[in-house]
């Protein structure tokens, strides 16, 4: 079998043989091996977090990824920057007819590279196949669930005016490095997504610090979109220093030809940290011993005034609004 | 450009606490920059606030997407909705509001639009697609209009049949020249734009200079460029001259890029348009010569069924000729935001009222 | 209207070439400038070189800015 039928969305023999050959050899685990309707799971007592998400990149390959790493990351991101352990994910996935098989495979085998890498297995899933432009090649919907310790208490609601802003490394990689890979574009670079589980790098921070105030993972719109929702209504503004955020270059370049906003372009490996002022350095160390967290870097402050506002001091030393941005950043040369 | 922070924050501020020396009328100057880059840099920058009160920063029409008629993009959807026809177009104008639409909302509906960032992309889809028509959508200014005419060339030495134009080119003097004619703007001064000058060369601002009394300084797009030429107008005001300067001489010279020039010349001929909120200036755009009729969308497709209607309550004419500020609009903030803009102004990125919107409110 | 990047020509093959910043690299079209030769450092906008840089004059210009700096750094000694 070499290209997906609509006959392996069936149910029939061929779904089982897709199953058993692509999805249960490489997730690979006692759970899913059992081929249940439903993963029955041991779960650590705790509050539950619990997660889930839809993947439809294209292309599905970039440098540094692919949509099974970046379904797999993303989840595990979203329950780590919740405080949460994670402990299982499942996954859906949604294949256009004449998707290769060769492909699937690829993407289901780093999908569990991911997981291994994070600790966390998929212990369920499900198949579909729809007919050919009924979707984009393939689409991911991935669940995951966690633990949050005990006494763990993260939120908008603990910041203070005076707490300092954090960011875990250089923002943008993943957004530029998904752009260069659209072929149309002609710009190279030898940038690679960011994509990466978190869990590992956040649960340090919190076991040196674990008075956290909150912490959210900008994927789109980016950096600036985290930050917008953290003051939304709220009685308090950040700022943040120009010169203190992480960029790379080829990420400050590729903004340079193309007039995006480091800050609107999105991560797929990366967290924001509000802590508290007196615990910035014992957190940023934590962050800078693991590799994900080499580049983290304090950015700013979580200010009084203006309210509900993101400022940011320029590298020419004014000042201007960090806005949400609207949609997707659009190459624009006028 | 490599940046060394601390001794760029130091230039900016020393050259801004020469500027504070400088002496100036007593009601101030108002220097108008008629580039949507130098708005957007300027507003990126936050340097308005950085300068004295009395030295006012104001922006013209400089947007070329902002210019353009609403009837340009009523077209341009018109054609995205015949068959076979991929449009091409700078990011620039997807969000724009047409009468109706726009081109985000007809990719939605299904038409296949396409953002390029260089119009050789456009050149490409359509040798890749041969059984469609593929339209490119040509708006820009004096820097944007050889790298066209150079496609408009390369095709048709490539025998690329299923490539056309909506052209809607425009050039700056000519803009400059209405807005100080028609005596709306009260201006001290221009911060010229560096980038159609590397094309046009400094001396077609001469004639300006001269028949207003106003200085220009051709100014780059880095702050430090930015406050350099401001510190330059300022100089020319104090000394009481009205001369062509060029701040930003590591890239613009006096008599620009003839060969560039040369390219545009061959496929494009000077034609009145019409600038939105301004109304027809003109010899301010340009169009295909006659020789290039058989790439011209508005010969070869027929538009004529197009009908266009402004939005009510619109000033972005107003705010094009910088008579007024974007809060002065009712519509601002309120009815007109980047998330649904009503007009121009406040969808392109470099429109006055989006750069006022996110970073000035 | 004017969104461009400096670049340095790298690679030069008939009427195009390839252009790099320190981490980018980008295909420009060199049919609108004079004699491009690899090396040359150009203004990039929408795929088309425009005109080349002239380095010597970025120097002169970062040269007087410094002087600017010192001779007001000396001023508020004083």
């Amino acid at each position: 079998m070499d290209t997906i039928l609509l006959s392996h969305g069936s149910g029939g023999r061929r779904t089982h043989e897709l199953i058993k050959k692509i999805f249960v050899r490489h997730f690979a685990n006692p759970v899913i091996k059992q081929l249940n309707d439903a993963a029955l799971l041991a779960m650590p007592a705790g509050r539950i977090a619990f997660t889930t998400d839809a993947f439809v990149i294209q292309p599905l390959f970039f440098p540094g990824g692919d949509i099974g790493k970046l379904a797999v990351c993303g989840t595990v991101n979203d329950l780590a920057v919740s405080g949460a352990i994670p402990r299982y994910l499942a996954a859906a996935f949604i294949i256009e007819e004449g998707l290769p098989v060769e492909t699937l495979e690829k993407i289901v085998r780093s999908m569990a590279a991911a997981g291994r890498a994070a600790g966390i297995p998929v212990v369920a899933g499900d198949t579909k196949v729809v007919e050919k432009g009924a979707c984009d090649k393939l689409f991911i919907t991935t669940t995951g669930i966690g633990v949050v310790p005990q006494g763990l208490r993260l939120g908008i609601d603990r910041i203070r005016a005076g707490d300092a802003v954090i960011v875990t490394g250089t923002i943008g990689d993943h957004g530029i490095a998904a752009l260069s890979a659209r072929k149309q574009l002609s710009f190279s670079t030898r940038l690679r997504s960011d994509c990466a589980p978190l869990n590992r790098l956040l649960q340090k921070a919190l076991a040196a610090e674990p008075g956290i105030r909150f912490m959210r993972d900008p994927t789109r719109g980016g950096v600036a979109m985290v930050l917008n929702e953290i003051v939304e209504d709220r009685s308090f503004g950040i700022v943040i220093e120009e010169d203190a955020l992480p960029v790379s270059v080829g990420v400050r370049e590729a903004s340079q030809i193309l007039g995006f906003d480091p800050l609107h372009i999105a991560n797929e490996g990366k967290a924001v940290l509000i802590v508290k002022r007196r615990e910035a350095q014992t957190v940023l160390r934590a962050l800078k011993q693991e590799l994900l967290g080499t580049d983290a870097a304090v950015v700013g402050e979580v200010t009084s005034r203006p309210e509900g506002k993101v400022i940011m001091r320029t590298s020419a030393g004014g000042e201007r609004i960090v806005d949400m941005p609207v949609g997707e950043q659009l190459p624009r040369i006028c | 450009m490599k940046k060394h922070d601390s001794a760029h924050h130091s230039m900016i501020r020393a050259l801004i606490e020469r500027i504070k020396t400088l002496p100036v009328p007593g009601e101030g100057v108002t220097f108008m920059e008629v580039c949507g880059t130098h708005t957007m840099e300027i507003a990126r920058a936050g340097l308005k606030k950085m300068l004295p009160p009395h030295i006012r920063l104001t922006s013209g029409p400089g947007c070329p997407v902002c210019v353009t008629p609403i009837s340009y993009v009523d077209k341009a959807i018109a054609l995205c909705r015949e068959k076979n026809c991929v449009v091409t177009t700078f990011g620039d104008m997807f969000r724009v509001p047409g009468t109706a639409s726009c081109l985000e909302r007809e990719r939605a509906r299904g038409a296949d639009i396409r953002i390029v960032y260089s119009p050789i992309e456009s050149a490409r889809v359509a040798r890749d697609n041969p059984g469609k028509r593929v339209v490119f959508l040509s708006v820009g200014f004096e820097t944007t209009t050889p790298g066209i005419a150079a496609t408009i060339l390369h095709a048709g030495d490539a025998e690329i049949r299923n490539l056309f134009f909506l052209c809607a080119n425009k050039t700056v003097p000519h803009a400059m020249d209405a807005l100080l004619a028609g005596g709306k703007a009260a201006l001290d001064g221009f911060l010229c734009p560096g980038h159609v000058s590397a094309i046009t060369g400094s001396l077609p601002y001469r004639a300006i200079a001269a028949r207003h009394n106003v200085p220009c300084v051709v100014a780059g797009f880095e702050p430090i460029d930015v406050v350099r030429a401001i510190a330059m107008l300022l100089v020319q005001t104090a000394e009481g001259r009205h001369d062509v300067e060029i701040e930003y001489d590591r890239v613009v010279r006096p008599e620009g890029n003839r060969k560039a020039r040369d390219i545009a010349e061959r496929v494009f001929e000077p034609a009145d348009a019409e600038w939105r909120g301004i109304g027809t200036i003109p010899g301010s755009g340009l169009r295909l010569r006659g020789s290039f009729a058989c790439v011209d969308a508005e010969q070869v497709f027929d538009l004529s069924h197009v009908v266009s209607r402004e939005p009510r309550g619109c000033r972005c004419g107003e705010i094009l000729a910088g008579a007024i500020l974007p809060p002065a609009c009712r519509l601002f903030g309120k009815k007109c935001t980047p998330e649904h803009p009503v007009g121009a102004c406040m969808v392109s990125s470099e429109g006055t009222c989006a750069a006022y919107y996110t970073y000035e409110q | 209207m004017c969104l461009a990047a400096p670049m340095q020509l790298i690679n030069i093959d008939g009427e195009t070439g390839t252009a790099r910043m320190n981490a980018v690299r980008q295909a420009v079209d060199l049919s609108l400038i004079e004699s491009p030769a690899v090396g040359d450092y150009v203004i990039v906008h929408a795929g088309f070189a425009i005109e080349k840089l002239d380095r010597k004059r970025a120097r002169q210009m970062f040269r007087a800015l410094n002087t600017l700096i010192e001779r007001r750094a000396r001023h508020e000694k004083a």
